[in-house]
């Protein structure tokens, strides 16, 4: 490759055309630009008339140099100029292996891994060397090379997994032969590398990669103190540096997104940072994962699982108020056991049922009033514990003798039994093996747990499926029954240690735990997941992105346990949420004490890092100079002859055919879409119609209003245009000062948007007046059944029937009847205010000036007033006559109200004349 | 059957085309002229026509058939009854035919000779309804009265159309003390304006002027390297740029409308420069009462 400093060619022998240059040079200079021809009569006038200056008539220098400029571009550009060539690796031969660690802590800059894979791919296609691929997070198999070629074009499938690469595996696994090898590090130390290293070097010359990027982990937050303690590490420990832990979770509607948001600063030179992040229970229950914004790592992310989630558990003793010792409180273990795990609600039962708790615990209260009991009930349905423990109270009462209560598991015997105290034969009991279906199956039992007391359960026929704990001699010790989507469970002994030593012991916390009454404070250990099976629900990769885990096998609680602690995620076990019975348990790539290192490489391996220079062909840069080079020529060259500015508006035109120009300034510039109806409908005066769907309806209603228009014309002063349209959902209300609404039986309501705009449209001064169309029918009909529900989520004021002295009975004609196509008498209009006083007779209506919101009658107006093409009336009214005169006083009706919605309370101040001459006579 | 010659087709479309023009170019002008109310335009003294003048007092002379035996009866006196004089004037139309007015600075804007046309076609409207005689010179539509001649006038005008860049102005069959309007861009050979307004004002001719000009012509808003020709093609002037003339081809232009105006001035003629940007109606306007003024 000819090489220029830095810069190479890949065709040099067309930089050659650069000699020609000169010659263009003189070429350019002799020739003028083309004259433009006119027409132009006043060319009698210009005869005679010679130009200043004569030499423009050979090309400027500077356009000339323009033009030398681009071809140079495009001579330069089409040598194939290349910045930085990579000439690198080109002296070795022999088959060449990448290996890529893969892990997660190579997905922050995977992009520019698989670049330099590919980079390295297509140099050894270049020099016909075979090539392997080998990701050490899969399962060690040996390598096979192959040509350059197939492996590129797979290279964009290559994604890292999120655990730990399995470095002895393959160091077992490398082919015999000689072979460079390189090594894309993911800079973080993994057991077993040292062995591979030395494997790889036996077998030729090594390159380690290593990305200076810093590798961040999030660890697992823990809840400490009532604050979510957040800690995160990175390797290298550099500068000071801030990053941001964000929360994420299910909001109210079920949409994920951000629930909170908090720095975290990492000092100069410190690997570890960690924050306190204090968030409402609510809020805090809700989150499902934290991550560390703007990195793509499954490191930077963190599941949660049920140990954040603090379940709300309301406390309910029988002898509240009662003096006691505070030992023999019947809450007091319970208290201690979930204080540290769970929100805890004091108060009344009927108070507490309304912060709906997850769990309710009676501890030894026997009776519940019927409302407590409804309460309680209704709570249960909805997926409520309620946790009830015996005592004496429940053992001297009545509850579950001779019937199940609802609101216990099981039928009580009366009395209970007393085991192995002083005035009893035998020992106290100890506890019988969980059986496997009882959610404390797996629990070991310590040997110092007895019970000495209990109440007994009734042998009914379903007693041994509710039974899920029980003693030595097989009376049940706990009792569950599903009571809608919830469920009961009756400890058959007390909360205290009065009864039995179960409060006293780690196994009380762990059942209590088991029945999701508590959350584990830490990790779970082995033992906590022993015995179960695991499922995978979602799974996490190595970018951080949670999917749907699909049908994975399950995992035994004690791998997932080991993995939790220590191991970290495999490939049979990849990072996500294992599901259990009843809880949810988070497997993070960072578990709480991973330790971020660096690896140590020897002296002896080359070693590279991403700030190499990268080949930067230049080609398409220099092209692109000199087309932008001919296009300054091209203007330059319009502007020397006189047609640039012409031009320009061409070309500005075409610009914004294509979208060239910033497309907001084009927009500012552009009418805006609903402009032309705006202009159309505040032109002149126009009155609206709602259309209704039923193309009839609305044809009568455009027709009505375009009847009454032209009486308008013809009688008064106001001229309206043709009438308008108007699509509630979609169409400006405002331009309208009334709107007529025919209301027909199958109309679709409106949605809450047009409701809101209605009655903003309302509220500031339109009018819309409801025409049910049914005067001629008595009663209740559909249309105005329909209008009551679509005029009831509207702002309209209480109504009264059209009173005689209303100023509608006198804005233009005095009219004391308001017919349309029927004669009903009953057109509401609002209520005058119940203080108006009367003035000479009339109330005083100052709403609004004096308009009412809304006119509401069924006496089909518009059908009256319709006229069709000719100016003849669409319909028939009345018979004869009379029908003409009830016609005649429709639009005059008409006339009234459009002159009562345009000039407001106007008529009705004409009380105050008499007044005003009065006062101008004197 | 017969065959359809291509002369035949060419020759039926031109009439067709011109058929289409002409109503609008006529309907166009009876618009343009209803917008000038015509007043009552009697010739203020009396003499022969129909309309009452004054009743005077009879003097020796006047024969007895002259007596307004009505108005007498009712004085001492005797009285004539006088009519006011009436008598149709001529006015006699010139449009430049040449190529020149051919020439429109914007697809916008109608050529000159439209503006020419219509103005002149919405004159004789006016004229012709106040009872006046309308033609052109020439021997294209000789002066008469009555509405048919507005359609003669139309095709006069719409027919001889020149085949020279520049025209001058017909002065052939212009009647002694008629009236004329002469309508052009007045570019060419201002000599021959000059004759021809020397003979009319040899035949005591009054009347008006009306150079029309396209605004491009008024703002010269060209640059660079052009070669200007005339319409006709029979004039060239290359400049490399074209925006240094600008100045002073407007002085030019400036002294040719000068130079028009002054001779039109030295005849008793009025003169107006219109240009085809501007309303027709003033120009119309203008012309009537120039007319009005003349008489």
């Amino acid at each position: 490759m000819f090489m220029i400093g830095p810069l190479g060619f890949t065709a040099p022998l067309l930089l050659l055309g650069l000699i020609a240059l000169p010659v263009l040079w003189l070429l350019l200079r002799a020739v003028p630009p083309a004259p433009i021809r006119r027409r132009f009569p006043g060319v009698a006038l210009l005869l005679g008339l010679t130009d200043a200056e004569a030499e423009t008539d050979k090309t400027p220098w500077w356009l000339l140099l323009l033009r030398m400029a681009a071809l140079a571009a495009a001579i330069i550009g089409f040598a194939g100029p290349v910045l930085n060539p990579d000439q690198r690796n080109t002296a070795e031969t022999g088959p060449l292996l990448i290996v890529m660690d893969a892990t997660w802590a190579d997905a922050r800059d995977w992009p520019r891994r698989i670049d330099r894979a590919t980079a390295l791919v297509a140099e050894a296609g270049r020099t016909g060397r075979p090539v392997a691929l080998v990701r050490l997070t899969e399962p060690a198999a040996e390598p096979a090379f192959q040509a350059a070629g197939a492996l590129g074009q797979t290279m964009a499938g290559v994604t890292p997994n999120p655990w730990a690469p399995d470095f002895t595996g393959w160091a077992k696994a490398l082919p015999a032969g000689r072979f460079s090898s390189f090594w894309l590090s993911d800079g973080v130390e993994h057991p077993g590398r040292a062995d591979l290293l030395s494997a790889l070097q036996s077998r030729g010359g090594v390159t380690v990669f290593e990305s200076p990027r810093p590798v961040m982990a999030l660890r697992p937050a823990q809840f400490e103190d009532g604050a979510i303690k957040l800690s995160a590490s990175r390797l290298p420990a550099t500068d000071a540096a801030e990053v941001e832990v964000s929360a994420r979770g299910l909001d109210p509607a079920g949409i994920e997104r951000e629930l909170a948001r908090v720095p975290l600063s990492f000092a100069a030179g410190a690997a570890d940072a960690e924050i306190k992040l204090s968030l409402p229970p609510e809020l805090r229950n809700r989150v499902s994962r934290f991550e560390l914004a703007g990195i793509r790592s499954a490191a930077a992310v963190s599941l949660t699982d049920d140990s954040l989630k603090r379940r709300k558990v309301a406390l309910i003793a029988g002898q509240t108020g009662a003096e006691g010792l505070q030992l023999l409180s019947p809450v007091h273990y319970l208290r201690q056991a979930l204080e540290p795990v769970a929100e805890l609600i004091d108060g009344s039962i009927s108070d507490v049922v309304l912060a709906n708790p997850d769990v309710i615990v009676l501890a030894d209260v026997a009776t519940l009033s019927p409302d407590e009991e409804s309460a309680i009930s209704d709570w249960l349905d909805k997926g409520g514990l309620l946790l009830r423990f015996a005592g004496p109270k429940l053992a001297a009462s009545e509850v579950s003798r001779a019937s199940e209560d609802p609101l216990m598991p099981v039928r009580l015997r009366e009395g209970g039994r007393n085991v192995g105290g002083a005035m009893s034969w035998g020992e106290p009991k100890s506890l019988a093996p969980f059986v496997e279906g009882s959610p404390f199956y797996g629990l070991q039992i310590p040997d110092d747990v007895t019970v000495s007391a209990q109440v007994l359960a009734q042998p009914d026929p379903d007693l041994p499926q509710r039974t899920i704990a029980a003693l030595a001699d097989g009376t049940p010790l706990v009792t569950r029954k599903a009571v809608g989507q919830g469920q009961v469970v009756l400890f058959h002994v007390t909360a205290n240690a009065e009864w039995s030593s179960l409060p006293l012991s780690g196994l009380f916390v762990q059942m209590l735990e088991r029945l999701a009454v508590s959350s584990r404070p830490t990790a779970p250990d082995a033992k906590d997941l022993a015995g179960q099976v695991w499922v995978p629900q979602v799974s996490l990769d190595a970018f951080g992105v949670m999917g749907d885990a699909g049908d994975v096998a399950g995992v035994e609680g004690a791998d997932l346990a080991a993995a939790i602690a220590s191991v970290g995620p495999s490939a049979k076990m990849p990072p996500g949420l294992y599901a259990g019975d009843d809880r949810r348990v988070a497997l993070n790539v960072i578990s709480a004490n991973t330790v971020l290192t660096a690896p140590v490489w020897p002296a002896d391996v080359a070693r590279e890092g991403l700030d190499v220079q990268n080949e930067q062909a230049l080609k398409g840069l220099a092209l692109a100079a000199a087309l932008t080079l001919l296009l300054a020529d091209l203007l330059a060259a319009l502007a020397l002859s006189g047609r640039l500015w012409g031009g320009l508006r061409k070309v500005a035109v075409v610009l914004l055919a294509f979208g060239l120009f910033a497309p907001h300034n084009a927009q500012a510039q552009a009418p805006q879409p609903g402009d032309a109806r705006a202009i159309e409908a505040t032109s002149e005066v126009r009155l609206g119609y709602v259309l209704t769907g039923d193309a009839r309806v609305d044809r009568v209603s455009e027709a009505g209003l375009a009847g009454l228009g032209t009486r308008l014309t013809e009688r008064t002063t106001i001229e309206p245009g043709a009438p308008l349209s108007v699509n509630l959902e979609t169409d400006e209300l405002v331009f309208f000062p009334f709107l007529y609404w025919p209301v027909t039986a199958d109309q679709p309501a409106p949605s809450s948007a047009a409701y809101a705009k209605l009655n903003r449209y309302l509220r500031t001064g339109g009018m819309i007046m409801f025409d049910t169309r049914d005067g001629d029918m008595p009663g209740q009909t559909p249309e105005s059944r329909r209008l009551q529900l679509l005029a009831a989520p509207l702002d309209i004021p209480p109504l009264e029937i059209l009173p005689e002295d209303h100023v509608l009975t006198r804005s233009f004609y005095l009219l004391q009847d308001f017919p349309g196509r029927y004669t009903n008498r009953n057109v509401w209009v609002e209520a005058a205010p119940p203080d108006a006083k009367l003035a000479e007779g009339m109330p005083f209506r100052n709403l609004n000036d004096g308009v009412t919101p809304v006119v509401i009658g069924g006496n089909d107006w518009a059908a009256a007033w319709a006229l069709d093409a000719n100016d003849v009336p669409m319909f028939p009214v009345g018979r004869g006559y009379t029908g003409e005169r009830q016609r005649e006083i429709a639009t005059r009706f008409g006339i009234n109200l459009i002159m009562y919605v345009l000039t407001g309370n106007y008529k009705s101040d004409q009380v105050h004349v008499p007044a005003l001459l009065e006062r101008l006579g004197q | 059957m017969s065959e359809t010659t291509p002369q035949s087709v060419d020759m039926r479309s031109r009439a067709e085309t011109l058929g289409e023009a002409l109503p609008a170019l006529l309907a166009q002008a009876e618009h343009l002229a209803s917008t000038v109310m015509l007043g009552e335009h009697g010739r203020r003294r009396a003499g022969m026509g129909d309309e009452f003048w004054q009743y005077r007092p009879a003097h020796a002379g006047d024969s007895a058939s002259q007596l307004d035996w009505r108005r007498s009866a009712r004085s001492d006196q005797h009285f004539v009854r006088e009519r006011e004089w009436q008598a149709a004037q001529t006015v006699s139309l010139w449009v430049d035919p040449a190529r020149s007015m051919q020439f429109s600075g914007d697809k916008s804007r109608p050529p000159k000779s439209d503006r020419a046309q219509l103005l002149a076609l919405a004159l004789s409207v006016l004229l012709l309804r106040g009872g006046e005689r309308v033609g052109l010179t020439g021997e294209a539509a000789r002066p008469r009265a009555g509405r048919a001649q507005l359609l003669h006038l139309m095709e006069g005008m719409t027919r001889d159309l020149g085949e020279q860049d520049y025209g001058a102005p017909n002065v052939a069959g212009l009647m002694s003390h008629s009236r004329a309007v002469f309508f052009s861009d007045f570019l060419g050979d201002p000599e021959e304006v000059e004759t021809a307004l020397g003979m009319a004002s040899d035949r005591g001719v009054k009347g008006a002027l009306v150079q029309i000009l396209d605004p491009a012509e008024e703002e010269f808003p060209f640059d660079g390297r052009t070669i200007f020709e005339s319409m006709g093609g029979s004039l060239r002037h290359e400049t490399l740029r074209a925006g240094d003339l600008r100045d002073r081809y407007l002085d030019r232009l400036a002294e040719r409308k000068g130079r028009i105006e002054t001779l039109a001035r030295a005849s008793g003629w009025h003169y107006l420069c219109h240009h085809s940007g501007q309303s027709a109606q003033s120009a119309l306007l203008w012309l009537y009462t120039a007319l009005e003024r003349g008489r």
